[in-house]
C-alpha cells in the first residue's frame, strides 16, 4: 500500500479540500448558524443528484473524452419518471428500472458514435445532449407535476445521521455511487484501462487494453450516473421537466476540474469530485446565508474558482516538469 | 489547374470534380434544405417589393442567420487553431448588456414631441460594446495562448462566469432599448436588403482577403495542422492564437449587437443562449474539421444557413418548435455518419472489387 503523498497529480485535489474547508470556516465565522451539523448535511442533501452526476461524468474526463449531455439526461429521466407514473400508471420501481436502462442505453449509444463511427466526443454528446432535451419536449412541453403518494413521502423522508443531524436517502444512494466509482476507478481493470487510456490511447492500444470496451464503456457509466442523478433530481423536486438541469453540464465539470482531474484525461480522483461538488455547493450556502449578495455572482464565484485551479494545475505541471529534468540533469 | 486547360471535360469529370470539392455535401445538404422548404411553402421563393425593402422568407432565412454567421465566421478561425470557444453565448450576452445598458433610452420632449435619446452617444456605445467582447476573446485568448490551458476548459470559465457578469451589467433585470436608431443594426434596410447581411458580407470579405491574400490564414492553417512544425518554421504561436480568440470574440460582440437589436432588449440569462453550440455545429457542418488545420469560411456560411433554413422547415411545417432539438440532433448524427473516416473506409473496402 503507497502512502498518499503530495504532488503534482494530488495536490489540486488537496487544495481543494482545503478550500472547501476554509471556506466553511470562513462561512461559520462570518454567519450565525452557519456552523452546524445540518448545513453540512445539506450540503450533500441538495447536491446528491450533482455528486452521481459528476462522478460518472468523472470517468469519462479520466479516460480523455468529454460528456456534454449529462445534463439533458437528467432532465430527460425526470422526465420519463414523472410521465410514466402519472401518465402511463407504472409503478415507480417499474419506472426507475426504465429510466436507468434508458441512460444505459443512451450512454452506451453516445459510446459507439465516438468510438465505432470515430465521432468527436465533443459533437456526439452535443447531438446526445440536443436529442434528450427534444425528447422532455416530445413528451411535455409542460413541466409535470409527481402526485404518486409513495415518491412524496420518499421525498420527504429523512434518515437520522446521529449527532449531525439528518439526511436524505438519496444521500445514502450518492454514497453508494461514489464509494462504487471509487472501487471501480481505482480497484478495477476496467478503471486502470479509463486511466491508461485517457493518459495515452495508442501505449494502451499497445499494452493490449481492451481500448473500445473501455471507451463504449466510460459513455455507458455516465450515461447511467446521469439517469440516477436524473431519478434522485426527479424525486427531490417531485416534477418532471424539460427545462429541469439547464447547464447541469457546466457544474458537473466544473465540479471535476475544481477536484483536480484533467480536461486533458489520465489524471484526477472521484474523491476529488466530490470535494468539488461540495465545493461548487458551499459557494452556494454562503451566497444564500449573506443575503445581500444576488444569484449571479455564484456564477462569477464559480468561473472565477475554475480559472484559479486551471493555472494552478499549469503551474504544477510546469514546476514538476522542471523538478524531474533537474533530477534527470 | 484550371479546368479549361484540359480538352473540354465531359460531363462525368465536371460531376466528379464537383463531388469532390469540399463544399458538395454542405451545399447539397442547403439545397435539399430548400427543396424541402420550398415543399411544404410554395410561398418560399416568394420575393415582393415593399416600401423599398424586399421582402420574403429567404431574405428572412438570411436576416435571423446574420448573427449565427457572424460567430460561426470567428469560430472557424479559432477552430482552425485546433481551439474552440465555448464562451461566444456568454460574449453575446455581454455585448448586448453592455449596448443595452449605454444606450438605453429616456423619454424627452423636443420641441414639443416626444423623443427618445440615448445616455451615451451611440458611436461610442457601439464602440465600448465591441471593445467589451473583444476583451473577453482576449482573455480566453491570454489563457489559451500564454496561459496553455486547453481551449474548451478555457473559454468554459467564461461561460459560467459571462453570464453572471452580463446579469451584474443589467443588474439581473431584461434592459429594454428604446433608442430607434439602434435597432437599424437588427432590423435596418440598405438598398431592399437588411444591413445584417451587409455586416455579415463585410465581415466575410473581411476575413477572405485575410486569408487569401496575407499569410495569415496560412499560418492559422499551419499553426492547426501541425503546432510543433508551425513554431519551427517560426510563427509566433502564442501571439497567433490570443489574436484568434480577440477576433472571436469580436465576432460575438457583433453578432450581440445585432441580436439585441432585431428583440430590442438585453437579457443577460436568455440571449444567445447555446448560440456556442450552434455555431460549432455550422463549422462542422461547412466541413472545417474539429482537429483543426484547414478551414473554410465560405463552409461555415453555408452551414449557419443549413442550420437556420431547417429552423425554418420546423417553424413553417407546423411542428412544435421544441422538437427543433431533436432534429438538429438528428441531422448531426447525420453529417459525422457521413464525414465519418472509419465508415467510409469500410464501405469502400466493401464496395471496392476483390483484387
Amino acid at each position: 500500500m503507497q502512502r498518499p503523498r503530495l504532488d503534482a497529480q494530488t495536490l489540486p485535489t488537496a487544495l481543494a479540500a482545503a478550500l472547501f474547508s476554509l471556506m466553511f470556516l470562513g462561512g461559520s465565522l462570518a454567519y450565525d448558524g452557519f456552523f452546524s451539523g445540518q448545513v453540512f448535511l445539506n450540503l450533500f442533501i441538495d447536491n446528491a443528484f450533482l455528486v452521481v452526476v459528476a462522478v460518472g461524468l468523472t470517468f469519462v474526463i479520466l479516460g480523455g473524452g468529454i460528456d456534454l449531455s449529462v445534463g439533458s439526461v437528467v432532465a430527460l429521466a425526470t422526465m420519463l419518471l414523472a410521465a410514466g407514473i402519472e401518465r402511463w400508471h407504472l409503478h415507480p420501481a417499474l419506472a426507475m428500472g426504465v429510466v436507468l436502462l434508458g441512460g444505459l442505453l443512451f450512454g452506451t449509444a453516445q459510446g459507439l458514435l465516438v468510438q465505432v463511427v470515430g465521432v468527436p466526443p465533443f459533437i456526439a454528446t452535443l447531438a446526445g445532449m440536443f436529442l434528450a432535451r427534444g425528447l422532455c419536449y416530445l413528451i411535455s412541453i409542460d413541466s409535470i407535476a409527481i402526485h404518486d403518494p409513495r415518491l412524496a413521502t420518499l421525498s420527504q423522508t429523512r434518515l437520522s445521521a446521529g449527532a449531525l443531524g439528518e439526511v436524505s436517502p438519496s444521500v445514502l444512494v450518492a454514497a453508494g455511487v461514489v464509494v462504487a466509482a471509487a472501487w471501480a476507478a481505482h480497484r478495477s481493470d476496467w478503471g486502470r484501462a479509463v486511466y491508461a487510456l485517457g493518459g495515452n490511447e495508442r501505449s494502451a492500444l499497445l499494452m493490449g487494453l481492451p481500448v473500445a470496451r473501455t471507451r463504449v464503456g466510460m459513455y455507458a457509466v455516465s450515461g447511467l450516473c446521469s439517469a440516477l442523478g436524473g431519478l434522485l433530481f426527479g424525486v427531490y423536486t417531485l416534477s418532471g421537466y424539460g427545462l429541469h438541469g439547464l447547464g447541469l453540464e457546466l457544474d458537473a465539470i466544473a465540479a471535476t476540474v475544481i477536484g483536480g482531474a484533467l480536461l486533458s484525461g489520465g489524471v484526477g480522483y472521484v474523491v476529488g469530485t466530490v470535494i468539488g461538488v461540495l465545493t461548487l455547493g458551499v459557494i452556494q450556502s454562503l451566497i444564500m446565508f449573506d443575503g445581500s449578495l444576488s444569484s449571479w455572482w455564484t456564477r462569477i464565484a464559480i468561473g472565477a474558482l475554475l480559472g484559479v485551479f486551471c493555472m494552478l494545475q499549469r503551474a504544477m505541471n510546469w514546476w514538476h516538469r522542471r523538478h524531474q529534468s533537474q533530477r534527470s540533469a | 489547374m484550371r479546368h479549361s486547360a484540359a480538352p473540354l471535360p465531359s460531363v462525368g469529370s465536371l460531376w466528379q470534380a464537383c463531388r469532390q470539392h469540399s463544399l458538395f455535401w454542405p451545399c447539397v445538404a442547403l439545397l435539399g434544405l430548400v427543396v424541402l422548404n420550398g415543399g411544404f411553402n410554395p410561398g418560399f421563393f416568394s420575393l415582393s417589393w415593399r416600401d423599398g425593402h424586399l421582402y420574403g422568407p429567404i431574405i428572412d432565412v438570411f436576416n435571423r442567420a446574420a448573427p449565427l454567421m457572424a460567430v460561426a465566421l470567428g469560430m472557424t478561425v479559432v477552430i482552425a487553431t485546433r481551439g474552440i470557444d465555448i464562451s461566444v453565448g456568454a460574449i453575446v450576452a455581454i455585448a448586448a448588456a453592455v449596448a443595452a445598458t449605454l444606450v438605453g433610452g429616456s423619454l424627452v420632449i423636443q420641441d414639443g414631441q416626444q423623443v427618445y435619446v440615448t445616455r451615451t452617444s451611440l458611436p461610442l456605445a457601439l464602440l465600448l460594446a465591441l471593445a467589451a467582447a473583444a476583451l473577453c476573446g482576449l482573455w480566453n485568448g491570454l489563457l489559451v495562448g500564454v496561459g496553455g490551458i486547453q481551449p474548451i476548459i478555457a473559454t468554459l470559465i467564461l461561460m459560467v462566469a459571462g453570464r453572471g457578469i452580463a446579469q451584474l451589467l443589467t443588474n439581473g433585470q431584461i434592459i429594454t432599448i428604446y433608442y430607434a436608431p439602434y435597432f437599424f443594426i437588427g432590423n435596418g434596410y440598405v438598398l431592399g436588403l437588411p444591413f445584417t447581411i451587409y455586416l455579415v458580407a463585410a465581415l466575410a470579405l473581411l476575413m477572405g482577403w485575410l486569408k487569401h491574400r496575407t499569410a495569415l490564414g496560412l499560418f492559422i492553417q499551419a499553426s492547426g495542422a501541425n503546432p510543433v512544425a508551425a513554431r519551427l518554421a517560426g510563427i509566433n504561436a502564442p501571439l497567433l492564437i490570443v489574436a484568434v480568440y480577440t477576433f472571436c470574440g469580436f465576432t460575438a460582440g457583433l453578432a450581440g449587437l445585432m441580436i439585441s437589436a432585431n428583440v430590442k432588449s438585453a437579457d443577460g440569462n436568455n440571449a444567445g443562449q447555446l448560440l456556442e453550440l450552434d455555431a460549432i455545429l455550422a463549422v462542422t457542418l461547412g466541413g472545417t474539421a474539429l482537429a483543426g488545420g484547414r478551414f473554410s469560411l465560405r463552409g461555415s456560411l453555408i452551414g449557419a444557413l443549413i442550420i437556420q433554413t431547417l429552423t425554418y422547415a420546423i417553424y413553417s411545417t407546423g411542428v412544435p418548435p421544441e422538437v427543433n432539438l431533436v432534429v438538429k440532433a438528428v441531422v448531426v448524427l447525420v453529417v459525422s455518419l457521413v464525414q465519418s473516416p472509419a465508415l467510409l473506409a469500410r464501405w469502400q473496402s466493401r464496395g471496392a472489387p476483390a483484387a
